[in-house]
């Protein structure tokens, strides 16, 4: 494969490109479903195929092809450097690249259980039992659960000299119970929405989930809300689950502190951010407990933004983000670095396969636990009256990441540090700065959970990325609750 | 470009390396290129070719599929055996269908669908746009940018695909397009502007004159003041209208209805809009792309979805359509009918309506007309990261973007600080008070569609952002 993209490396170079770098990727993923007793869909994908990426004339050019013999390769190179070519017809200043040590490497995700190596028997076994026991609960109208699992190896070499080779593997697992009475459509999921917990890790991840042990639990929940009341409207201190602080911090921090969105790059699609340079080291983000990192190394965990090299061979690295409530880093490329004063980038260009650009993505994106030791249990227990909010719903924040709003699938209200009754269609609004000034509590290490986010948008053409988002369980004072039901 | 008579070849040589009673083959791909620009560069530049080839197999009712982009004998040997192992392993679904002839994929469209000649929806000077004729329109929108003294960020993309399907039981079909996009935003100190358009044939767009259009809207968004959340009249520009209404096409779909998952479900039949809206599926009309065929290869109908405000039918794969008429819900669930929208086997969600066409009103209504009948209102450009918030009323939330503006006494007063809505489309249908004539719109969250500019009624607005 290293000659393969050799060749492109040298067309390249010989057509003029002051920098280039392939990728030749191939990506294996399996997905299985199940619906309503039966099996859903049941696929397999693979892909394979080779990009290129080059500066010319101070710009960029980017080309993808399934094509890897030699003619296509060389092909796809020289379409490379004349799109850059291209590109510099319209350009107000070069492409500046921030230095970066060439390197070779080996690196591969760290786990036990090859998830390919188990029977497809045994996985839809368990995501039927996991349907039956949903389904044994009276009311439930909809079970649908998922097990998806993949493998991308990556060989990335450069005109600088680098020639790294890297395998990642990824799991995700999840399901839903719905319940359709009256005119209401209620649903629970576990171990989070939309797909369930994600990570990178081997088949290791599916059996430390305990599918199976919650499901009855969550169906049970999902009849139960239809009987619960509203949740109120007001102003309220509300507590919220790591999975749904999780999803607060990917859109309120993760997204906002990506140095291209600060500099206008995704204005048409993405939008753009209130975190304007200005505000790094000035702005207080959030209140002295706040300490948010961007952690791409093992080390933080098995996330979805774990690896050994971005997609421009910058090595995995813990930028902080958020310093005692203080702003102190942004997401940051080879290319972007300079415009913060840096010299080196922060390694989050990632690309969603071959065929796609690289761009700047979220890594780990965490909020560090509390340190002094606290249970969600004990949380509650020291809230007078607030709202305890689980597993995400909805979700809506604006172009620049200043208004949000999420809705939950459960909530409870707490009343003299107990749960006082089960309320349904919780949801909180805000302004991402205040919001996360009214923190007050955060649980530690031992609520603390690394949850995936598989399917974050972004980019033109669009792609796909996972992203790792650490969080424990914490209170937040004051929040506005329940406008998205106010007026309707 | 895969050609049809190479995918047939292909199909001969998947079918000899198959054991399975039935074998379906699925081709996609092709070449994509776009040129994005931001701060009056261009910073971004792809092109890619990719094709791939996606293999069902069927063995006593039970099936599987793996999709691979390797048409070597390895890969599609691969393929064949991954689809095979998965499809082996499963318990058989009586609910599974025998695979369609093309005599049943035809013979599913009415005799006036089947004769009508369909204009081609591939254009060669489309498919030949060079990276510098690309940078060459960026430049003129750029230029328009550097005139108004505002930045400008977007994307000229062009692209030339393919969509082909041939089964074991003698059914093929072959489909190819084009289609050219532009998306323009053009940014102020405090303000914005967008628009947005695509279209098979590259002669129909005009990205300097969409420059000029999303430029006056940033110019004259300029300083936005700050109006109160409240329930407002607004006007929503026909890709604001799309990104709502294209929430609630997942729901009109048969296996929607036997999941109960859809907000149609015991509403079919009712009054559930205002008598305005009348809304059709059509593969066929002029302003909409995309193949004839569905999932399975049927013939795609052209369905009255909503006529007059009363929902009429929802749309059938074929084994949703058998598995409804054995359901409790058979009564309730419309006219049970094969339509075509079937996604690709095996698959969850059933099927879904992908044409969307509002019919024209009988008076229709410029946007300059609806603005001038219009005492006080908000004026919206775009809506961004629209959500679910409340399934069965349809309740969503989202923003507007890029050029809100108040209108007072029939005229444009000023930009206004962006609001979220929190709105159900029921209700949204219902308040219908002026439309447009219906046209090829598209948006970011939803896909394109036929549909008109809307003055609406009680728009629910719950919250002012910053900006």
């Amino acid at each position: 494969m290293k000659q393969i993209a050799n060749w492109a490396l040298n067309v390249a170079t010989m057509r003029g490109s002051s920098y280039a770098d392939a990728r030749i990727v191939s990506q294996k993923g399996r997905a299985l479903t199940t619906k309503n007793g039966k099996v859903g869909s049941a696929s397999d994908a693979d892909s394979i195929g080779m990009s290129v990426r080059v500066l010319a004339d101070g710009a960029w050019g980017f080309a993808a092809s399934e094509d890897l013999s030699r003619a296509g390769v060389e092909a796809t190179a020289a379409r490379a450097v004349e799109i850059a070519r291209a590109s510099a017809q319209v350009k107000q200043q070069d492409v500046r690249l921030a230095p970066e040590k060439s390197v070779t490497a080996e690196w591969t995700t760290p786990h036990a259980i090859d998830p390919f190596s188990i029977s497809v028997e045994q996985n839809i076994a368990l995501l039927l039992n996991v349907d039956s026991e949903l389904r044994a609960v009276a009311g439930i109208t909809l079970a649908e659960s998922n097990l998806n699992f993949n493998r991308e190896e990556q060989w990335f070499v450069s005109s600088e000299g680098s020639d790294i080779h890297q395998t990642k593997y990824s799991a995700g697992a999840g399901y839903t119970a719905y319940a359709f009475a009256g005119n209401e459509i209620q649903k629970r999921s576990y171990p989070n929405s939309y797909g369930g917990q994600w990570q990178n890790k081997g088949y290791e991840l599916i059996e430390e989930l305990k599918l199976l042990q919650n499901a009855r639990r969550i169906a049970e929940e999902a009849v139960a809300l239809h009987s619960a009341d509203q949740c109120p409207e007001g102003t309220f201190d509300i507590i919220l689950d790591s999975s749904q602080l999780g999803l607060q911090i990917h859109e309120s921090i993760g997204h906002p502190i990506e140095l291209d969105r600060v500099l206008g790059m995704e204005a048409n699609f993405a939008g753009t951010s209130f975190l304007t340079l200005d505000k790094l080291r000035t702005l207080r983000y959030g209140s002295e407990m706040v300490n948010v990192v961007a952690d791409a190394r093992q080390e933080h965990g098995p996330g979805l933004g774990t690896f050994g090299f971005d997609d421009e061979g910058v090595p995995a690295q813990c930028t902080p983000i958020i310093t005692n409530g203080l702003f102190t880093g942004y997401l940051s490329s080879r290319e972007t670095a300079h415009t913060i004063g840096e010299n080196r980038s922060g390694g989050t260009l990632r690309a969603e396969g071959w065929n796609r650009l690289p761009m700047i993505r979220m890594t780990n994106i965490s909020l560090l636990p509390g340190e002094k030791p606290l249970s969600l249990e004990q949380l509650i227990a020291s809230t007078d009256h607030g709202i305890l909010m689980q597993t995400n719903r909805s979700w809506s924040i604006d172009d620049r990441r200043y208004n949000f709003q999420f809705g939950c699938e459960i909530g409870w209200e707490i009343k003299h540090g107990k749960r006082a009754r089960m309320v349904k269609n919780p949801s909180y609004s805000g302004i991402t700065t205040e919001f996360w000034n009214s923190l007050d509590a955060i649980c530690s290490r031992d609520e603390w959970t690394l949850w995936g986010t598989p399917n974050c948008g972004k980019g033109q053409p669009q792609q796909v990325m996972g992203t790792g988002h650490g969080a424990a369980p914490s209170r937040f004072r004051k929040v506005k609750v329940g406008s998205a039901y106010k007026g309707s | 470009m895969l050609a049809r008579d190479q995918a047939a070849d292909i199909f001969d040589r998947i079918k000899r390396l198959s054991g399975a009673d039935e074998i379906e083959v699925l081709f996609s791909g092709g070449r994509f290129a776009l040129t994005r620009f931001a701060n009056n560069t261009i910073h971004q530049n792809v092109a890619e070719e990719n094709h791939v080839v996606s293999v069902r197999t069927v063995f006593d009712g039970r099936t599987a599929r793996a999709t691979t982009n390797r048409f070597d004998d390895d890969g599609l040997r691969g393929a064949v055996e991954s689809s095979e192992a998965l499809a082996k392993v499963q318990h058989a679904d009586s609910d599974l269908l025998p695979m369609p002839d093309s005599r049943e994929a035809a013979g599913s469209a009415d005799s006036s669908v089947r004769a009508t000649q369909f204009p081609s929806r591939h254009f060669a000077q489309t498919a030949a746009i060079s990276p510098q004729l690309r940078a060459g329109t960026v430049k003129k929108i750029v230029e328009v940018a550097q005139k108004h003294k505002l930045t400008t960020a977007g994307i000229f993309s062009n692209s030339e695909t393919v969509e082909g399907i041939f089964n074991s039981r003698g059914l093929s079909d072959w489909h190819t397009q084009t289609l050219a996009e532009v998306s323009i935003t053009m940014l102020g100190a405090d303000s914005s502007g967008w628009q947005k358009a695509n279209s098979p044939d590259v002669a129909d767009l005009d990205p300097p004159a969409l420059a000029e259009i999303a430029a006056k809207k940033a110019l004259d968004s300029a300083h936005p003041g700050e109006i109160p959340a409240g329930k407002y009249t607004v006007i929503l520009e026909p890709a604001a209208v799309l990104d709502m209404v294209g929430f609630m096409f997942w729901d009109y779909s048969g296996m929607a209805i036997l999941d109960q998952r859809s907000f149609l479900t015991g509403r079919i039949g009712s009054q559930l809009f205002g008598d305005n809206i009348t809304i059709w599926d059509d593969a066929t009309h002029p302003g909409q792309t995309g193949s004839l065929f569905d999932g399975e290869g049927m013939r795609r109908l052209r369905v009255p979805l909503v006529e007059n405000g009363v929902v009429k039918r929802v749309v059938y794969a074929r084994a949703t359509a058998e598995r409804m008429k054995r359901s409790e819900h058979r009564d309730q669930a419309g006219p049970i009918e094969v339509t075509g929208h079937g996604f690709p086997l095996p698959n969850e969600m059933g099927e879904m309506p992908l044409n969307i066409v509002f019919a024209a009103p009988q008076d229709p209504q410029t946007l300059a007309q609806m603005i001038a009948s219009t005492e006080r209102g908000v004026l919206v450009t775009r809506l961004w990261y629209i959500r679910e918030v409340e399934p069965y009323e349809k309740m969503l939330t989202g923003m507007t973007r890029d050029g809100t503006f108040l209108v007072e006494n029939g005229r444009v007063r000023q930009g206004v600080r962006n609001f979220r809505f929190n709105e159900s489309l029921i209700h949204m249908l219902s308040n219908v008070e002026a439309m447009s004539a219906p046209r090829r719109a598209c948006g970011e969250e939803s896909f394109d569609m036929v549909v008109p500019a809307m003055r609406v009624r009680d728009f629910n607005f719950t919250e002012v952002t910053k900006f």
